[in-house]
């Protein structure tokens, strides 16, 4: 492998890094969405896709308000309620579940890909979703394929959704043939404008072909084996790693793309995979990086020295932390994250400043009074924390957007930093407290 | 086990959590698993509220159930109280929780906590979000104004000379549909006739409030849903009668006075007069207000407000109404007595795809209905306005907003008038359809020119393309409700017919479709032509 020097500028660790600092672990009430909010982003990715959550009201309840109850379209997303008789007789529930899926199927005959999503009610009665997702794979075949994965709030958080998702969705991944040059598989659901960038830039590397997992289209299910080299887009896909490496794929070690820095090294794994020369690599991103370097500096004027509180929530937090730390000068007092995936997050730890204090899992409570005694410039939380805070008089950018904004990759860097700079902004300029 | 895309109503606890979010010095310990605090941006987020919730969640997780989560709970609670110190506290189960079967209740009471604490029975199975607010304030009225309770048959006693009648306003929570304003107004018009307001409850009140409900002379319920079960518990045990007409709307605004004045010993005719008025019933009665005459409503919301605007638009907008619905299954008599009056048939149906499909076969001119029917409207392409809960971030206006009351009357007069075309631009862009700038893509012109979502915007991706014939409203019922009739006859247009239908303004075609594709049928008319849809415009008047 061709060594990259933009890689080896960039893994340096000035700071010190954070690779040993000790975690403070809590538990508590968890201010976070349950898994099954995955479905918001996951049912617009994949667009014959349809996602049935067999849970309560609740779930049904959640899924619409943490979609904003704005969509002013046909959601691909729905819920088969339970009731109470159907809680009676678990054989009943089979068939209770076969009729909704039959009249969801036949009111949208556009759905290639029907995932039965599982739910704190259907796992503590253990309904066994993956059996009636091959059962009802037999009914349905050709037509639609039906997959069965749990958003469930007692096993999953927020994004963790994702990754069972795509989890379930790895046995159904063709087989590579062993002949089959290297590919390069991209995991993880990214805005197709930033597919395209990272597509085109892996292009002029010479790197390729390049996959995409989720695909746009269910039946466009990239193939998968000893061959395939992966890159994981975003920090919170364990199982979905574990089971693609358990199919032979090898995973490139990089931080996430996020800012300049992690976009370099990012691609910088895959050039090393791939043996692309120094002056290859540098000619295909540092257009970009010098680009999205000039969008930051002025950004870095507004946020240089402020300080920033995360809240746990998506997992993106850590190498958010290490982009507004190292490209941004921003001060971090916390960094919570409601899952820290030691060996993926490995690279990004060691870009992290010696001394942030992380956290990982939540007891709010005691969190809120950490945060008050922080006094910090900026706290990145849910949606549930954002507005009492600002009552307060603390800035609050609403974690949700980090994940539904594109931010990845260089032409999204200087996006990035300015959701973090618009709430100090607006703040800057309000004269109505 | 039910097909939802959108739910009208929460599950249970989050009903009791609006009460609980309303009132002050009281807290609710929730069994929950992670996740269920998504609850919590409701208020915060699409309220606005300023402060989180009062409630905590025990938020147990898989690898809890198999060791301790009853003693989960008991720290959640143990900690909550020591944290918030509330006046007294409500515990309970959500769906996942009730499953586990740890008796919330038990576990509290075994920590004997120096305050009251109220377990909640809700189940997530059978109930949902209404009764859930109403069985946790009957709960909570009974638990803190029971010990204050005279002994049965001890008549109440007199009102002393000089004193000013008072009563309650019970019903109000947080998340309400402008419950804060309809407060505000209530008590104001209370005051102007007579009356004092004694306690506003569970909005507002603390649990020592709530021990005091006995004093006041009578209950105004100003949200049956909520607060009848507690009333009526009330009346039982205080002797304390209640009102029964909702304030919503000129004339029952007026009809509320009179009843007030009943309970109160007042003059009914002199409450009346000093109660004030509305700009209503000059509004409509103003000859700009003439096109409104006979515009087809759809009115579907919880009951109450349901009811109320069946009776505004009828007698005080003039309107027709096409189609009267409710989600309150508790509600189901009321509103299908009302519907017979109005000569349609009443929708009881909490499943949104069924409220969908009615909507599209009726092609009302305007939609009165919730959220989710906003959804519909849009889709549809059919002017609508919010009446009722579930409701968005839009619907918790900045501005003084209520719904009840003589400014409540004007408020709801130019919140239905706005989605429409108004009077003279009606005529307009009949007259001139021709002109580029009354091409009716533009829509409303006080709308900002945004034209309603059309035609390819109204195929529900459901559709099969080969399936959908290229004319929206015609499809979208199709698509909405598949099941139309087997064996119904099949009626197409000619171009020429499909053009000229093309002329008719936007806001009148989809009926104007509508109704010549009856009367093709009606008649056996299978190639609708441009006299088939003149024929039909005779056949059908107006």
């Amino acid at each position: 492998m061709s060594g990259s020097d933009a890689l080896t500028a960039s893994g340096a660790t000035p700071f010190g890094g954070c690779s040993t600092a000790p975690v403070l672990r809590e538990r508590g009430q968890h201010e976070v969405f349950c898994g099954l909010t995955g479905i918001i982003w996951l049912h617009r990715k994949i667009q014959d896709a349809f996602f049935l959550v067999v849970g309560s009201r609740t779930c049904a309840h959640l899924i619409q308000s943490a979609a904003g109850v704005m969509i002013f379209a046909e959601p691909r997303f729905g819920t088969a309620i339970m009731e109470e008789k159907d809680l009676a007789g678990l054989a009943d529930m089979n068939d209770e579940l076969d009729k909704v899926v039959d009249r969801l199927l036949s009111r949208r005959p556009d759905i290639k890909l029907l995932f039965l999503v599982g739910s704190c009610p259907s796992e503590v009665i253990k309904l066994d979703l993956a059996r009636a997702a091959s059962r009802l794979s037999r009914r349905h075949a050709p037509d639609v394929k039906i997959l069965a994965y749990s958003g469930s709030g007692i096993e999953t958080t927020f994004t963790q959704g994702e990754d069972a998702c795509l989890a379930a969705l790895v046995p159904s991944m063709p087989y590579e043939e062993p002949q089959d040059p290297p590919s390069l598989l991209v995991v993880g659901a990214l805005a197709e404008v930033v597919e395209d960038q990272l597509r085109r830039i892996f292009d002029e590397m010479g790197v390729g072909p390049v996959k995409f997992l989720p695909p746009r289209r269910a039946d466009d299910l990239p193939s998968v084996g000893p061959n395939t080299r992966m890159l994981l887009a975003q920090p919170f896909l364990g199982d979905t790693a574990r089971l693609l490496e358990a199919r032979g794929a090898q995973r490139l070690v990089a931080p996430f793309p996020l800012g300049v820095e992690g976009t370099t090294a990012w691609l910088a794994a895959a050039a090393r995979a791939w043996g692309v020369p120094a002056e290859r690599f540098r000619a295909a991103t540092e257009p970009g990086a010098e680009r999205a370097r000039r969008a930051l500096s002025r950004l870095r004027t507004e946020l240089e020295g402020k300080r920033i509180f995360f809240f746990p929530d998506s997992q993106l937090e850590i190498p958010l932390a290490r982009f507004v730390s190292r490209e941004l000068g921003m001060k971090l007092t916390e960094v919570g994250t409601p899952y820290l995936h030691r060996q993926h997050l490995a690279p990004e730890l060691e870009l992290l400043p010696a001394g942030a204090q992380l956290s990982e899992g939540q007891d709010v409570e005691r969190q809120l009074d950490r945060c008050h005694a922080a006094r910090p410039d900026l706290v990145v939380c849910g949606l549930g924390l954002a507005n009492p805070l600002e009552a307060e008089g603390t800035a609050t950018k609403w974690s949700i957007e980090l994940l539904f904004t594109p931010v990845q990759g260089y032409e999204q860097a200087a996006d990035l930093a300015e959701l973090f700079a618009r709430p100090l902004r607006r703040r800057a300029q309000l004269k109505v407290a | 086990m039910q097909l939802t895309v959108w739910t009208y109503e929460a599950p249970p606890h989050v009903g009791a959590m609006r009460i609980a979010t309303g009132m002050e010095g009281l807290h609710y310990v929730l069994h929950a698993p992670q996740g269920d605090t998504y609850a919590d941006l409701l208020f915060t987020m699409i309220e606005r509220r300023a402060k989180r919730p009062p409630v905590t969640y025990s938020t147990f997780q898989a690898r809890d159930l198999g060791g301790d989560t009853a003693e989960l709970f008991k720290t959640s609670v143990r900690e909550a109280y020591e944290r918030f110190r509330p006046q007294a506290m409500i515990v309970g189960a959500s769906c996942t929780a009730e499953l586990i079967q740890d008796d919330p209740g038990g576990l509290a009471r075994a920590l004997a906590l120096p305050v009251p604490v109220i377990p909640l029975e809700l189940p997530a199975y059978q109930k949902k979000e209404n009764w859930g607010a109403a069985e946790t304030f009957y709960q909570l009225v009974r638990a803190l104004a029971g010990p204050h309770a005279p002994p049965p048959g001890t008549p109440r006693p007199a009102r002393a000379p000089g004193v000013r009648p008072r009563c309650n306003l019970l019903g109000p929570t947080a998340l309400g549909f402008r419950h804060r304003d309809d407060v505000t107004e209530i008590t104001r018009l209370l005051g102007r006739i007579g009356v004092d307001v004694h306690v506003v409850a569970p909005m507002g009140a603390s649990p020592a409030d709530i021990a005091r409900l006995g004093e006041a002379d009578f209950n105004v319920v100003l949200y049956p849903e909520v607060a009848g079960t507690a009333a009526s518990w009330l009346q039982r045990t205080f002797g304390q009668p209640a009102t029964k007409v909702v304030p919503i709307g000129f004339g029952a605004t007026k009809d509320f006075v009179a009843e007030v004045a009943g309970l109160a010993g007042l003059d009914p005719v002199a409450a009346l007069e000093s109660a004030g008025g509305s700009r209503l019933p000059w509004y409509s009665r103003s000859v700009d207000s003439t096109y409104l005459t006979g515009k087809r409503v759809f009115i579907f919301g919880d009951g109450t407000h349901a009811l109320a605007a069946a009776r505004i638009a009828t007698e005080e907008m003039g309107f027709a109404i096409a189609g009267l619905g409710t989600y309150s299954r508790e509600f189901a008599r009321d509103v299908r007595e009302a519907a017979q009056r109005y000569g349609v048939e009443a929708l009881i149906t909490d499943d949104y795809l069924e409220v969908e499909a009615k909507v599209a076969e009726l092609q009302p001119e305007l939609v009165l209905g919730t959220q989710m029917e906003r959804h519909i409207a849009k889709r549809l392409g059919i002017a609508c306005a919010v009446i009722s809960a579930p409701i968005h971030v839009q619907d918790f206006p900045a501005r003084y907003s209520p719904q009840m009351g003589f400014e409540g009357a004007n408020v709801i007069f130019d919140t239905w008038v706005h989605p429409l075309v108004m009077g003279l631009e009606e005529h307009l862009l009949a007259m001139f359809r021709e002109d580029f700038e009354f091409q009716d893509e533009a829509g409303p012109s006080h709308l900002g020119g945004i034209a309603p979502a059309r035609p390819a915007a109204a195929v529900p991706p459901a559709a099969d393309p080969a399936a959908v014939p290229p004319t929206p409203v015609a499809a979208a019922p199709a698509a909405a409700a598949p099941a139309a009739p087997a064996g119904e006859l099949e009626t197409r247009w000619t171009p020429e017919a499909e053009k000229e239908l093309g002329k008719i303004p936007f806001f009148v075609r989809g009926k104007a479709r509508r109704n010549t594709e009856r009367y093709a049928k009606d008649h056996g008319i299978a190639l609708i032509t441009v006299e088939t849809l003149y024929d039909a415009k005779a056949h059908f008047g107006r």
